[in-house]
């Protein structure tokens, strides 16, 4: 039997591309990048950067002075926009603070004010400036406390850190919680931004892109890293609900290597294959697929034959990493919405940036966008350590009736 | 609400190594000492990256094995979550002081090694398990936080689940600004049907705000409040006793999980 489906009760995105599910969805529309040359504070890296504008001027005061950095006033912003938090305070008279979840993906959290303190550390005794709170900027959890306090929830509260996979594993938990009845209704999200450990962590390891990213491209030599955050709320489908709903979810671990996918997508595969199975739909009924699709040449080359072995060569696909840049533990939340965008507005995204198809790679890679009924869309996130999840949205409103041969 | 089996226990901090040793300490037969950890070796891994992990990475995998090997299961079959309030603040440590140097040289093995989920992925390569996993914190909460992320994935799933937790104290600078005063590392491997001899049975669930269960020995208190993995202790010291119990894991202004447990 399929997993009981869970309505996507309201939903946000702050990105490169601008505040706001609407910012979001032009840019995608006009094909209209958020890259820009790095430009972060003094990193000297030779790539181009998602960054969100205006992060400077955003700075958290009052009750919320503690959690001041970088990461936790994009997740702020992030959820006072699209009426997301007005939401979440009528739930909350629904539910009870007590009865919604939170569950935010994060792979650094405010690691950028760790940067700092070590910059500004005393220069005879080493020691850290007194003012450094790790606990409200730092630790993971930072992310989760500023969201569920911001929102006034008192539930179950998380954060998961799995790397770039982080906050799609978020909707898996949160069904879970719900499934359990260790909550009512979730909010569920994730938030990363940018920090000098990624840049230079990835420009260490040879993947930072010197050019704009090229996902699929023949000529691909890296990914571009971004920052965002995005929030969803989640509570159980009502029958004939006309909301989006999560269909389906799966999990797996590569069991490979740390940082290099396994080159034949097995676990990849295997949990896009779980998510179906947990929908009950065949692979001929999805009808878009959001890939992860960072551009780096093994990660594309990876994802490329999972979505070969489970999907053959016709279902179209697209990477949206060429708009927002790699937002890491916030690219499941993001790239779910665009997912969920898909099905709300009949349209697909293409491959921003990719000019010449990789000859060795098969999937019906979309270089531009199409504007066609999507009624199933499935939206893929891997990560460090070998860590994939697969999610799968659909519209209730087009029952996923269509049949391709599979 | 449906129970969970407690099938295989660990646990390692000092003068508590290993569930067989510490049994008594728990019960309190025997009164508590604390001593240096013994060095772990990792034997799990293959010697090329056995020489590359941490100190935490270790801890995580050694809990794992003796949980795994007390329940005598296929580690394969097994979901994970690997609960941490702080990650390997080790390899943090090292990736921001690199950054205050010229030229920033942040070594790629240190970099591919500070994600959260890095004892998940080497716990996946060592056992060849491909199945779900969860790297969670949530500061001092992170043990009952990870233990309602366990219970929501044994229950929901239908599957047997290993529950790592594990924090070390941090190097200085970081030390000053999150003072643990004792590494601590716990597993339990918990199952929704029973296949093997159990510990005990828990059932679990969320409450709202309340005081934590403490401890009354104050040295084993002391550890519980030192280390956020430590808060299991007195979870710990019922499944060790045997008895049925009523334990609160709870900290200010995080998430209060009530656990009842039988033998």
């Amino acid at each position: 039997m399929a997993i009981k489906p869970v309505a996507i009760a309201a939903y946000t995105v702050t990105n490169a591309l601008g505040r706001g599910m609407t910012a979001s969805l032009a840019a995608l529309r006009q094909r209209a990048s958020g890259l820009r040359r790095c430009d972060f504070e003094d990193c000297a890296i030779d790539t181009w950067i998602g960054r969100v504008a205006g992060l400077e001027q955003e700075a958290l005061r009052g009750p919320f002075a503690a959690f001041d950095c970088r990461n936790n006033r994009l997740a702020r912003l992030a959820l006072e926009q699209d009426g997301f938090a007005a939401a979440v305070r009528d739930a909350r008279a629904r539910y009870g603070a007590e009865r919604i979840g939170v569950f935010v993906g994060s792979s650094t959290s405010g690691i950028r004010s760790t940067e700092i303190a070590y910059r500004d550390r005393d220069p005879a005794s080493g020691r850290l400036p007194a003012t450094f709170d790790y606990r409200h900027t730092h630790n993971l959890f930072s992310a989760a406390e500023l969201t569920r306090r911001w929102l006034d929830l008192h539930g179950v509260a998380f954060t998961i850190s799995t790397a770039c996979s982080s906050s799609a594993k978020a909707f898996a938990a949160a069904w879970r919680h719900l499934q359990a009845g260790f909550c009512d209704a979730a909010v569920v999200g994730g938030v990363d931004s940018l920090c000098l450990t990624i840049l230079y962590g990835f420009h260490a390891l040879g993947l930072a892109s010197s050019q704009m990213c090229r996902p699929w491209d023949a000529q691909r030599d890296g990914l571009n890293l971004g920052e965002g955050a995005g929030f969803a709320l989640l509570e159980w489908a009502k029958p004939g609900d006309d909301r989006a709903q999560l269909l389906g979810y799966g999990e797996s671990s590569d069991a490979w290597h740390m940082t290099a996918a396994h080159p034949e997508g097995v676990g990849a595969a295997q949990a896009m294959r779980d998510a179906l199975a947990r929908a009950e739909l065949n692979p001929g009924q999805v009808d878009y697929i959001n890939l992860h699709g960072t551009a780096t040449r093994l990660n594309d080359a990876a994802e490329d034959r999972a979505v070969l072995t489970v999907f053959g060569p016709d279902t179209p696909c697209s990477s949206t990493k060429g708009w927002t840049g790699h937002t890491l533990g916030a690219a499941g939340v993001t790239e779910a919405l665009f997912a969920i965008l898909s099905l709300e507005h009949g349209f697909m995204p293409g491959t921003l940036n990719t000019r010449q198809r990789d000859p060795a790679l098969g999937a019906g890679l979309l270089l531009d966008s199409q504007e066609r009924p999507v009624r199933v869309a499935l939206s893929n996130s891997f990560g460090f350590g070998g860590t994939n999840c697969c999610l799968l949205f659909g519209h209730p409103h087009a029952a996923a009736t269509r049949s391709r041969p599979s | 609400m449906s129970a969970l089996f407690v099938e295989g226990v660990s646990i390692l901090a000092p003068g508590l190594i290993g569930w067989n040793a510490s049994r008594a300490v728990l019960t309190g037969e025997r009164p508590y000492h604390a001593a240096a950890l013994p060095p772990l070796a990792a034997n799990l891994l293959p010697a090329n990256e056995r020489r590359r992990v941490t100190a935490l990475v270790k801890l995580a995998l050694h809990l794992a094995q003796e949980a795994v090997a007390m329940a005598d299961c296929d580690p394969r079959t097994v979901c994970t979550v690997f609960a941490s309030s702080g990650g390997d603040s080790e390899v943090l440590d090292q990736i921001c002081a690199a950054l205050t140097l010229p030229d920033r040289p942040v070594s790629p093995t240190y970099f591919h090694q500070s994600v959260h989920n890095t004892p998940a992925g080497y716990w996946a390569i060592a056992t060849g398990c491909a199945r779900a996993s969860t790297s969670l914190s949530a500061y001092d909460g992170s043990v009952a936080a990870g233990l309602l992320e366990a219970a929501a994935l044994a229950l929901t799933e239908a599957t047997p689940v290993l529950l790592v937790a594990c924090d070390l104290p941090p190097p200085f600078p970081l030390l000053e600004h999150r003072p643990l005063t004792a590494p601590f590392g716990m597993a339990l491997l918990l199952n929704p049907t029973a296949t093997a001899p159990r510990l005990a049975t828990l059932q679990v669930r969320p409450v709202g705000h309340r005081a934590p269960t403490t401890l009354a020995d104050p040295d084993l208190e002391a550890l519980r409040r030192g280390n956020p993995a430590a808060r299991a202790l007195p979870l710990l010291q019922t499944i060790a006793c045997a008895t049925s119990g009523r334990i609160i894991l709870a900290d200010e202004g995080e998430i209060a999980v009530n656990v009842d447990i039988e033998p």
